[in-house]
């Protein structure tokens, strides 16, 4: 019973990651009509922003926050000199020019950093254990992820729901030309949701640096699922998002951390814990195939 | 045949053709064995980049999973060859018919969806099946599988390199054939009209999605039998065969050729290699050492290309006619 709770808060936080970098991906798909294969670069680029100026600093937490204004940056600039130029062309032309992108971001963290992988220690004042219930210990820093993850996305969704921003974010996703024509700076506000979602991607690749490494290609993986969770949740939808986000992280781990047992019952233990995580994986793709099925549109997403 | 020498396209057309007809005799006239090998490469590649076309060029239908079926053909002829089938009477066709299962599958599922969608669940089921391949333990997992080639008693061995090359090319030349057959048919004429305007072609009465469906699967047998070829080619497999990277690369290759057009894949792939290949000492060139970082050039490439030119390779022999 403890070792299920344990592994469901380990999919909550997994989701919540997953949640970060989904959001800024639908924000973008849908404000502008962008497919964003480069986002997961952005993830990698602000675990390894994060890893120099944790070094310079000497504190996780300076570093981690000096780190997030620094993608704000590199996004905006990403925005102006590349993705300004395909919002207007067909998704083919964003997929190969994003797709170039990537190349461009691993191979530049090579020059820059060098091939082999960095690690981020888990900072010091995080690194121990707490006691979510009694007798029950599960990592500070694990908690600490939780915590964030969640902030954020109640401050997202308040963003969106509540503010001026938020609002006219939601207004250029249902008609990006009516409030070009309202006078509305719509080109301040394409760089403002791109650097937003660089800084969501980027916090997400900080806190899991610690919890895996950050190397070169860390966001392609992750991205796919990313991708995976927005088609599930409906394009567009930062609720279906954080929903789906949610399932696909309990998939992942509670498929982890149950399928060897299940699987031993009628295979080798070997064969067992090499497959299962394969199966795990391959169980959000069949889930994502059926709601498909059932919802073409996804769960939130708008019907047509 | 003497028409088409007269215009540029014609004549490059002709001339890459005879080229690639006669290379390993080159190969082997200028001691360049290496040459060989990239040259199977890209005409597998070639195989695979017209079948995507059939359905990206033509059919406007942006798969991006397409290497799946490179995994489908080359997990066909390992998984058989593990358990003592080496005979390629057997192998092929179940590989070529598993990719088509395959893609009528993906195909059903996928073609319900529109823009974005598609292209995120054709990576999605792409994906699916990778880590389907690196859970099989008993075919190598992460790492691959060692196999041995094919086997066609008496009629052609696959272990000569230059016999396998013409294998190719043969294969090459059947599906540029079957292409342009396709691209003029009455069948090809409803994929393309679908790409401009599917609603019209629904309502002049053709129903969309089964033609669309036959399109994807066909593409996908064609994509399972380069998938044979390349297990072959490198008597290897492995889940990297079908990593989403090469599908965006097959991507590449066919805008680079000029999508929805015959000989543009084959264009696209022969390009891709040439500059995989010579982007690095050309950037050693420049600087020692800046060759191993030669995609950062490339990526930037991409992106131009994306940006500037749609119509790829086909279009620098001018606009087509007709």
């Amino acid at each position: 019973m403890d070792y299920l709770l344990l592994q469901v808060l380990n999919g909550v936080q997994l989701g919540l990651l997953m949640f970060l970098l989904a959001a800024g991906l639908t924000l973008t798909f849908c404000i502008m009509d962008l497919v964003n294969l480069a986002h997961g670069s952005l993830y990698m680029m602000g675990a390894y922003i994060a890893w120099t100026l944790i070094g310079w600093t000497d504190s996780f937490v300076i570093g981690a926050i000096l780190a997030l204004p620094a993608t704000f940056l590199l996004g905006v600039v990403v925005e102006a000199v590349v993705m300004r130029r395909l919002y207007a062309r067909d998704h083919l032309d964003q997929v190969l020019a994003t797709f170039g992108l990537i190349l461009f971001f691993n191979e530049l963290v090579r020059v820059i950093w060098g091939p082999a992988g960095k690690s981020i220690a888990v900072p010091q004042f995080l690194s121990h254990t707490v006691e979510i219930l009694p007798g029950l210990p599960y990592p500070a820093y694990r908690v600490a992820i939780i915590a964030v993850g969640a902030v954020v996305a109640a401050l997202l969704a308040w963003l969106v729901a509540r503010t001026r921003v938020g609002m006219l974010i939601r207004a250029g996703a249902s008609n990006r030309r009516m409030i070009a024509a309202l006078g509305i700076n719509i080109e301040l506000l394409f760089s403002l949701v791109f650097g937003l979602g660089a800084v969501f991607a980027a916090l997400a690749g900080l806190m899991a640096a610690p919890l895996t490494s950050v190397k070169i290609g860390m966001g392609d993986d992750i991205l796919i699922l990313a991708f995976v969770i927005i088609v599930i949740g409906g394009i567009g939808s930062i609720k279906g998002a954080f929903v789906a986000a949610m399932v696909v992280g309990q998939i992942d781990i509670v498929g982890r951390a149950f399928l060897p047992d299940f699987l031993k019952t009628f295979m080798s233990s070997a064969a067992a814990s090499s497959a299962a995580p394969a199966i795990s994986q391959v169980l959000v793709y069949v889930v994502m195939a059926g709601v498909l099925i059932w919802r073409p549109t996804g769960l939130f997403g708008q019907r047509t | 045949m003497m028409a088409a020498l007269r215009t540029p396209r014609g004549l490059a057309t002709v001339v890459i053709l005879l080229v690639l007809a006669v290379l390993p005799l080159l190969t082997q006239a200028f001691d360049q064995r290496y040459l060989l090998s990239i040259g199977t490469r890209i005409v597998i590649w070639a195989i695979a980049a017209v079948s995507l076309n059939m359905i990206l060029g033509y059919g406007g239908l942006v798969s991006f999973g397409h290497a799946v079926f490179f995994g489908i053909g080359g997990y066909a002829v390992g998984i058989l060859d593990a358990h003592g089938v080496s005979s390629g009477w057997i192998q092929w066709p179940v590989g070529v018919a598993m990719a088509a299962l395959w893609a009528a599958l993906v195909g059903a599922l996928s073609l319900r969806t529109r823009g974005v969608y598609f292209i995120m669940i054709t990576l999605a089921f792409a994906q699916l099946l990778y880590y389907v391949g690196v859970g099989l333990e008993a075919y190598g997992a992460d790492d691959g599988l060692n196999i041995s080639r094919s086997r066609f008693a008496g009629l052609v061995d696959l272990r000569d390199k230059a016999s396998f090359y013409w294998l190719c090319f043969a294969l090459l030349a059947a599906t540029l054939w079957f292409c342009s057959r396709f691209a003029n048919a009455r069948f090809g004429f409803v994929i393309r009209g679908a790409k401009s305007n599917d609603l019209r072609m629904t309502a002049l009465g053709f129903p969309v999605f089964r033609y669309r469906l036959a399109a994807f699967t066909i593409s996908g047998a064609f994509g399972g039998l380069a998938g044979i070829l390349l297990a072959n080619e490198g008597a290897y497999i492995s889940p990297a065969m079908m990593s989403w990277v090469k599908s965006g690369d097959l991507i590449v290759i066919v805008v680079l050729g000029g999508m929805g057009t015959l000989f543009g894949p084959l264009f696209g792939t022969i390009a891709f290699f040439v500059l995989e290949e010579s982007l690095p000492p050309v950037l050693n060139l420049v600087q020692k050492g800046w060759g191993e970082y030669w995609q950062i050039v490339f990526g930037p490439m991409l992106v131009l290309i994306a940006l500037y030119a749609r119509g790829g390779i086909d279009s620098l022999f001018g606009r087509r006619h007709g």
